[in-house]
């Protein structure tokens, strides 16, 4: 501003305001003036920014009292210490996938929104994560994240695709009341002896939930041996009550129905398939003669999808930084949403009208023109994923944090929990924070340098 | 804007063909819609379901049988005065904490801007520096402070917030100020108005829309804050911390915490669509602040 006024042809009105506002430069003097609109805001940087930054940073050399030097001990700690590295580990995750995921969604989102009408909607769609706190976002996630398919949303949609696929039986975890007779192959079960035509197989099951029964169940007989057929029945091999017996199909106990059932001939080979009906009764009609095995394969037996586990150790940190991701997206597509906006359409055009595919402007114009705002873009983020702490404490359940833990998580363990907490140790872990974002403030002094220069 | 000189080039095909051009990105940005949006929903849901349906079945299903939802989880949260005083807390944190910063910034970037001191540059580059200091770096030494001079919990959160505001906030008001012509300021000193007269009558009013994105963007930052709160505020916590003491036991008191939590999403969502124009320029500007 002052070069614009200096500019200016000097009249006498500029003469006499030089007087009074533009004093002889060179040696400027503290004036009450001055004094007056600076104190306030020095007393408070002072107190709280400047003097805390020397004072940990001398605590980071003194033990967890306060009262031995220990030099780099504490240091030393933080890249020994189990729980610090594993925190450290975390951050080096966090740095590697978040800043450059976030961007490159960032990038795609601007671009393609520049195409569609509704681009006010989906904007303020995805930045609404950044107005809302962290720790919101965290119960957000959480509740997402619940493992079993019936409560978590996430493991929900997973279950219900898993599901078709795989086919879920109905009597999980059932297995043989008479092991000598029905052995296990795989997860599935086959008669030990070996059957012909007019024979009848029992197979009598327990152990899985009376809840897994379809109401359609009826109470299961002992099947009539058939000449030329295989009969036989699946049945809950229990009398509620007690007073069965073991091996007999005994009144009111159930059929099972909905059981695939097959026969395997001696070359290993599914000869023919049923289903059980409502009183567990199967019967195979037409059968050559020869010795078959009777196979309950192990679908039915299947487990359905369980749910993965987000929140367990293994997962824990992608899942809290699929979340990281989700809240941030927005920062950076409005950020390189506001960069697009203002790009010369000229360029994008004379490419188009040369010939270059989409594609091709994408990636030879729109990209290099927005790459200075995509590094500015990336180290914000670097430098928030570094101090990243409330998703954590928010999303891992209490038993995980070590294995979810981060440094400034690492620092407010440390420091502020658990009775005496250690400072020096904290100390360390903040500095080790601060020296990370001192490449950024340099940069921003030699950008402010060159701007006012 | 740009947009126009486009359209005079680039004759304009039939709407029908645009839109069939672009259903893949369409389907995309329903996918992303749906995935933005779902979560959030989610929130909504739960804080409306009794807590015994929680750990048996998914907040979607709210929707299909029988009546589900209530006020109830509200009821029990505005009966634990913990909880309903912790959105007293916040507030009772997030104003002053918004005030004091923009009264210091705004005395601090008038003196960077138009009065002449030794060390100017200096002491501006220095502010400039502190501006990304984590504020981590000072919660030990702090709190070390705080434990001999004893303030109360909501003055010992507020007061670090602000300080922690300032070097960022006289940056974003010199910046603006810059901006201001010198003659408005010249012609008031020659009426004989003094700098105090001129900060408060002239320079203030002007610079509404910098102090209103900085506003904004410190009240978010204040109100969502967790880890100065969880540190300082001792027996007088903001939502953010009480919210947080209840999710040692997320599953039994989902109902509480969702509900909590959808309240203290609403001041922010308030403020998001009222001033969203000066929230997007204070976010960007203040998204490497310490």
């Amino acid at each position: 501003m002052s070069t614009t006024v200096s500019a200016a042809p000097a009249t006498g009105v500029e003469e006499r305001l030089g007087r009074v506002a533009r004093a002889p430069r060179p040696e400027p003097k503290w004036n009450l003036t001055a004094v007056g609109f600076l104190l306030p805001a020095g007393i408070f940087v002072g107190l709280f920014i400047v003097y805390p930054v020397i004072a940990t940073v001398i605590r980071s050399f003194f033990n967890k009292a306060g009262d031995g030097f220990v030099g780099l001990g504490n240091y030393a700690q933080v890249f020994t210490n189990g729980r610090t590295l594993h925190a450290l580990q975390n951050n080096i995750i966090w740095v590697v996938i978040f800043p450059a995921a976030v961007t490159g969604l960032g990038v795609l989102f601007a671009v393609l929104l520049e195409r569609v009408p509704y681009r006010l909607l989906i904007r303020t769609l995805l930045f609404m994560p950044m107005a809302v706190s962290l720790l919101a976002s965290g119960v957000i996630w959480r509740i997402m994240y619940q493992q079993s398919p019936d409560t978590g949303a996430l493991n929900a949609v997973i279950a219900s695709v898993a599901n078709t696929i795989t086919h879920p039986g109905h009597y999980t975890g059932a297995r043989p009341s008479q092991p000598d007779l029905v052995q296990a192959v795989g997860d599935g079960y086959q008669v030990s002896s070996p059957l012909a035509p007019g024979d009848v197989a029992h197979v009598g099951l327990i152990g899985f939930p009376v809840a897994e029964i379809p109401s359609s169940a009826r109470p299961a007989q002992d099947p009539a041996p058939q000449p030329g057929k295989i009969v036989g029945v699946v049945w809950r091999d229990f009398t509620p009550g007690g007073g069965g017996q073991v091996g007999q199909v005994d009144p009111g106990e159930s059929g099972l129905p909905d059981l695939t059932v097959q026969l395997v001939d001696s070359k290993g080979v599914v000869a023919a398939q049923t289903q059980s009906d409502a009183t567990g009764d199967f019967a195979f009609a037409n059968m050559n003669g020869g010795s078959y095995r009777l196979v309950l394969p192990a679908q039915n037996f299947h487990p359905p999808f369980g749910g993965v586990q987000w929140l367990g150790s293994s997962l824990v940190t992608p899942a809290i930084i699929l979340a990281a991701i989700w809240v941030w997206v927005g920062f950076a597509t409005v950020t390189i949403g506001a960069g697009l906006a203002t790009m010369s359409r000229d360029l994008l055009e004379a490419a188009r009208v040369d010939g270059a595919t989409e594609w091709q402007v994408f990636r030879r114009v729109t990209v290099p023109l927005l790459s200075p705002l995509m590094i500015v873009v990336f180290i914000t983020l670097v430098i928030n994923v570094l101090k990243i702490f409330d998703l954590v404490l928010a999303i891992a359940p209490q038993s995980v944090i070590p294995d979810a833990n981060v440094i400034a998580l690492q620092l407010y363990l440390v420091a502020f929990t658990g009775g005496l907490g250690d400072f020096g140790v904290g100390s360390a872990l903040a500095v080790f924070l601060f020296l990370l974002v001192i490449p950024v403030m340099a940069f921003n002094i030699r950008r402010f340098r060159g701007g006012e220069a | 804007m740009g947009g126009r000189a486009l359209e005079i080039v680039r004759p304009r095909r039939p709407a029908l063909l645009r839109l069939a051009e672009n259903v893949p990105i369409h389907v995309f940005f329903i996918v992303a819609g749906v995935l933005w949006a779902i979560p959030a929903i989610g929130l909504l849901v739960t804080s409306f379901r009794p807590l015994d349906l929680f750990t048996v079945s998914g907040w979607w299903t709210a929707f299909g049988g029988p009546h589900q939802l209530s006020l109830a989880n509200y009821h029990s949260l505005f009966a634990s005065s913990k909880m309903a005083g912790s959105f007293v807390n916040s507030v009772l944190i997030a104003v002053p904490a918004t005030v004091m910063p923009v009264v210091l910034a705004t005395m601090a970037a008038y003196a960077f801007t138009w009065l002449n001191f030794p060390g100017r540059t200096a002491l501006f580059l220095l502010l400039i520096a502190l501006m990304v200091v984590p504020l981590q770096m000072a919660l030990i030494p702090i709190a070390q402070v705080y434990a001999v001079f004893g303030p109360p919990g909501i003055v010992r959160v507020f007061l670090f917030h602000a300080a922690f505001a300032v070097p960022y906030a006289t940056f974003l008001f010199r910046n603006f100020f810059l901006g201001i012509p010198h003659e408005l300021l010249e012609s008031a000193r020659m009426d004989g108005a003094r700098d105090a007269r001129i900060f408060t009558s002239l320079i203030l009013p002007l610079a509404f829309p910098a102090i209103a994105s900085f506003a904004v963007f410190q009240f978010l930052w204040v109100w969502n804050d967790l880890l100065v709160g969880l540190v300082f505020a001792g027996n007088t916590p903001p939502v953010t911390v009480a919210i947080l003491e209840q999710m040692r036991n997320f599953g039994s008191s989902v109902d509480v915490i969702s509900a909590a939590s959808f309240l203290s999403l609403i001041p922010p969502l308030l403020l998001f669509f009222a001033f969203q124009r000066y929230f997007v320029q204070g976010l960007l500007a203040g998204s490497v602040k310490g």
